[in-house]
Parts: structure tokens; sequence; C-alpha cells
């Protein structure tokens, strides 16, 4: 697995002189102590996130933790005060002005959280804007536009201005449009946020479905935890504009990195999300029902019951056998883990 | 003592070398380039003056109806083309009616140069922060200068006739436009503008296709009140030989002339009214999209 997005050593100071400020930067200064003694808001520090091709990348963190600043360094809607974002191999920082337009027409496209659509123009329009802006003709450009409104479910509308439509609707115009131009790589900020519950699920699921026959690389911000670990192939934890954590989401739940994520997932359903290849042993024989890996713990302990058995046998998605779970281990994964007095109490 | 209740101003001689250094460059500029600044707006006059008698000269019939139209295109509202028609007829009726075709020339001409001027200079304003702190005084300037004052200099240069009058009109009825088409650009949704970037868009395919057609329903309230200042500048315009409505006013004012200055008066605010009602539901249909905005 290549890795499609290198972000190294990013850094982004806001303020009249982020350079100058810098320095107090590299000499440790607390994002506090910036703001109070140097007049600079600290956005990012330190940023080192490997994205890998043809996978959701998201990037959880709560409000003014830097997520939006983040993710609008991958297509240098802002400009860093430091460090590289690669993409394919191409530092975008070191872009002329075309090449970035040029990368921003063909190998990127952007969701926003709040939808940013061109009210002046009709839903067919605007999911061929970014074709349009590549330089095709508008008729050509609503043709194969016309391809994704059908797929996110808009067929009919297309005549219908934005204002017109509901919010869900509008953001389905807003996939469509960014999945018009073909791009590999697509980022998604707060796409979902602004949705009402039921709605952002049916919209996770359209986004899901389409990745599993897409294959995009996808960077996906929000600050909901449960729609990172439902469409999250990695994640990333982000807190005053530092990384705290990033990995496997099974990882995270398992094993936080600190108090500050110990509390932030305190209130999941543990159950539903962690999977059984988190609690089973390595083996290469066992007995038992059969669980494929993936299988939700709560889904586990419901089978193993029934069966009437302690343990059950763990096996890959080829049906070959990979480990062992014991319900001892699965009822135990399902509580909350102690908290390690040793790492320092979130604020 | 004296200090205190003498402003201590300076000398008489002074002043009056100052003021007569002042005219005396004014007319030495006047002599060298009125007669090239005349010829450069020569095409001007050409224009305003094929227009007026494109419009005198047309029977009367013919000019209605295409006044007619152009309000059912802007307006595309039965009861304002028949209002239209009322009053054009009426205006024709009490004889004002070459009057009113001189008027409208000069107004079409003003309007179309203001709108040629101000759009292309507020989306200058509207690009640079820098651009919009050195016209917004002179703007200023532009709007609260009793026109008398700025009648002077373009008399001395250009004398009496139409095009000193359209000069007149222009610089009292652009900043509207201006202003308006500044504000309008700068008013467009950040989040749109920060949408076409990410899809790669040049600084031509933003304008043109974002931040105008976004910005229209200010830069058409400019252009309205552009069309309402420049109708209210046609008394003081044909104190300096525009013809048109504006000039039995002044007759009647120096005349003292009641029902005269009335109807020609009321003739100039009927013209008003349909210029504005046209013009604002015009721009209203082009924000079309907008409708359903309150929906939830």
């Amino acid at each position: 697995m290549t890795d499609k997005i290198k972000i190294s050593n990013l850094y982004k100071v806001f303020g009249k002189n982020p350079s100058g400020a810098m320095d107090h930067v590299r000499k440790g200064a607390s994002k506090q102590e910036l703001l109070d003694n140097h007049g600079h808001v600290l956005g990012l520090r330190d940023i080192n996130i490997d994205i890998p091709e043809r996978q959701i990348q998201v990037i959880m963190g709560l409000s003014g933790s830097g997520k939006s600043t983040l993710i609008r360094h991958i297509n240098r809607l802002i400009e860093p005060t430091e460090g590289q974002v690669v993409v394919d191999g191409v530092d975008v920082l070191q872009m002329s002005a075309y090449d970035l337009r040029e990368f921003r027409r063909h190998k990127q496209s952007m969701v926003f959280q709040k939808f940013a659509l061109l009210p002046h123009r009709t839903v067919a329009q605007n999911a061929a804007y970014g074709l349009t802006v590549q330089g095709i003709t508008e008729g050509e450009a609503k043709e194969r536009a016309q391809r994704w409104i059908d797929r996110v479910g808009l067929g009919g509308f297309e005549n219908h201005f934005p204002a017109q439509l509901s919010g869900g609707m509008q953001q389905r115009v807003g996939l469509a449009r960014a999945l018009a131009t073909d791009a590999e790589i697509l980022l998604m900020d707060e796409a979902f946020s602004a949705l009402d519950p039921l709605i952002r699920t049916d919209m996770q699921d359209i986004l899901l479905d389409l990745q599993e026959e897409l294959h995009k690389t996808i960077v996906f911000i929000t600050h909901d935890l449960d729609e990172a670990l439902r469409i999250g192939d990695r994640i990333s934890i982000l807190r005053d504009g530092e990384i705290v954590q990033q990995g496997d989401p099974q990882d995270i739940i398992m094993r936080p990195a600190d108090d500050y994520i110990s509390d932030f997932i305190k209130d999941i359903n543990r159950g539903r999300v962690i999977e059984v290849r988190s609690v089973m042993t390595a083996a290469s024989r066992a007995t038992g029902p059969k669980l494929t890996e993936d299988t939700p713990i709560e889904d586990a302990l419901q089978m193993l019951s029934s069966a009437g058995k302690d343990s059950g046998t763990v096996i890959d998605g080829d049906g070959k056998t990979i480990g062992k779970i014991e319900m001892n281990n699965a009822i135990t994964a399902m509580a909350r883990p102690e908290r390690d007095k040793g790492t320092p109490r979130y604020k | 003592m004296e200090f205190f209740t003498e402003f201590p101003e300076m000398g008489r001689q002074d002043l009056r070398d100052f003021k007569k250094g002042v005219d005396a460059s004014f007319r030495e500029f006047s002599r060298n380039y009125g007669d090239a600044l005349e010829s450069f707006f020569e095409p001007l006059l050409w224009f305003l003056v094929w227009l007026e008698k494109l419009l005198t000269n047309a029977p009367w019939p013919i000019v209605i109806a295409v006044v007619a139209a152009l309000a059912w295109l802007g307006s595309r509202s039965w009861k304002l083309v028949t209002g239209t028609v009322a009053a054009f007829l009426v205006i024709g009726y009490f004889g004002m009616w070459e009057d009113t075709m001189a008027t409208l020339a000069i107004i079409s001409v003003a309007t179309l140069l203001c709108i040629s001027l101000g759009i292309p200079l507020g989306i200058w304003m509207a690009k640079s922060n820098r651009v919009q702190s050195a016209i917004t005084p002179v703007l200023d300037i532009m709007q609260t200068i009793p026109s008398f004052v700025y009648l002077i200099p373009v008399v001395m240069l250009l004398g009496i006739g139409k095009v000193p009058g359209l000069i007149a009109v222009c610089i009292y009825a652009i900043p509207p436009i201006v202003r308006l088409t500044n504000l309008g650009i700068r008013l467009v949704d950040k989040e749109v503008l920060e949408a076409a970037d990410a899809f790669g868009a040049d600084y031509r395919q933003k304008l043109f296709g974002v931040q105008i057609p976004l910005a229209l329903p200010n830069i058409f309230a400019g252009v309205n009140q552009t069309i309402m200042m420049s109708l209210a500048m046609v008394v003081i315009a044909s104190m300096i030989g525009v013809k048109g409505l504006g000039l039995p006013v002044l007759r009647a004012i120096s005349n003292q002339y009641l029902a005269l200055g009335l109807l020609n008066g009321l003739a100039i605010v009927t013209l008003a009214i349909i210029f504005d009602r046209v013009s604002q539901e015009y721009g209203r249909r082009l924000q079309a999209h907008r409708q359903g905005a309150d929906h939830d």
C-alpha cells in the first residue's frame, strides 16, 4: 500500500508575522503562550500524516482543533507557514499558480460543510461545475455529470436550483460535483456535519457504497466519533493543532494514547464498534463457532452464547483460521478500560 | 485681542493672486487641451445626437411600441406595460413629446456611459483594498460637491452644449453603480468562492462565473440608482444647454410659470417611476433562483 499523500512537519501560524513567531513555536511555546505573549495563533504544529492510497483517512477533532485548516493545506487553499504536503511525489506547496490550478482541477476535488453550491446555477450546472472549469463545454460537462447526479439519487432534480432543495439533497449535489471530475483524491470537510442524524447516516452509506466501487483516496474531516469509526480506515485525532493519536480505529479504542482520547471514546457503544480481531488471540487452530474477523463483539457474544460455547474460531475473509476468541476477553473488552494512572489527566 | 475676534486669514492680495493663479492655469489648460478633449468626446456627441434624432423623428406610435416592448421584456408585467403606455400618451397629449424624447436620449446615453465605466471600476475596487480606499473619497466628493461647482470647469473646458451636460450628469450619477458593484462583489459568499478556488477556477472564471452573477442584484440596484440620479440632474444639465424636460422647468422658474413647471416636473417624475419599476422588476427576476430559499 503506497502513500498517496504525505504531510510532513507541517506548521501553520496565523498572525502578522508567522515566520517570526515560528521561532517561539520551535522553542516549544504552547498554543496559549504563543497567543498571550506573541499575539499569534498556532493553527497546526508539526503535523505528520501519511495517507495511504484508496483508503478513507479520517481526521477527527473538536472545533478549534485545526482540522479544517489541515485539510485546506492539502489543496493549498491555505498556505502553510512551514512543512511539506507531497501528493504522488510532488510537493503541492512548491507548485506554480498554473500547476496548482491544474492540480485542483484534475487531481482532487472537495466537498464542503455548508455545501458551497453556486446558488444561481441549477443542480445539473452545479454538478458539472468542476468539468466546466476544466474547459469542457457545458453540454458535454452536463452529460458527464448526469451519471453522478443519478448515482447520488438526484435524477429528476437537474433543473432545480440549490435553494429549492433540502440540506441533504444539496450535499448530494456537492458530492456529485466532487465526483464528476473523476479526481483520485476526495477531500471532505465536515461534509455531513450540517445534516440531521438520519440523513447523515444515509450519506455515509452512499459514501461507503461509492468507495466500494471507486476506491478513491478520501480525506474525511469530522468531529463526530461515531462517524469517524463508521467510515474511517484510519483515524488521526487532532487537538489544539497537534496530532494526539493516529492509526487503525480498533487500535485507538483498545489502546487510547492519553486521557483526552479516553474521554473522547468513553461514550461509544464498544460492543458495536470493537471487532473480533481486536480481542482474539492468534492461533492457527481453534474450536467453536466460526466468526469472521470483522464481526462486532456484540454479535460474537450472541453467537457464542446461543451456541453454548466459551470460545470460537476467528477466520479471515478467505475462511482461513487466524485466531481464537474467548468469551471472557470479549466481555472485558466491552467494559471501559481503566484509566492509566501514569498518563496525565487531560485539563 | 484682535487675534481672537478677527480670524487670522491670508492677505487679501495673496488670496486674489492665488485665485487668479488657479484660474489662469486652468484657462491655459483648457486653451491647450480643450480642442483635444472636445474631439475625444466627439463620438459620444455623435451618438447622443443620433439617438435624439432617432427618437424625435420616429413616428410616435413606433416609439411607444418600442418602449412598451422594453417594459415588457424588463418586467413581464402587463400592469407596468399598460401604465407605461398610458403615461407616454398623456405626456404626448400635453405637448411634451419632443422634450421627453430628448431627455430619454440623454438619460440612455448617460446610463450606458455610467455602466460601461462604473462596473469595471467597481470590479477593480473589489479586487484591491488599496484601489478601494483611493476611489471611495473621490466618489464621496462626486456625490456631495454641489453640481454647480463642477459645472464651471466643465463649461470652461468644453463650452455649453450636450457633451458637458452629459459629463455633468455622469459625474453625479456614476457613484452608485461603482459603489454597489464593489459592494456586491465583496459580499459574495466566501464559501462559494472558496469552492470555486478548490475546483481550480482562475480569476476570470471566478469573476464571470461566480462573483458577477452573485453580485448582480446589487449591481442592478446600482444601475437603478444611476438612472434615478441622472434623471434628477436633467434640470441642472439644462442650464448648460442640454435640451429636454429640464429646459421648460428652468424657464418656468425664471418666469413663474406654475403650470409649465408642474407639467414638465411631473413628466420627469413619470419617467423616473417607469424606469425604476421596470429596472427593479428586472432585477428581481434575475434572482429567480432564490425562490424557495426560505424552505428548510
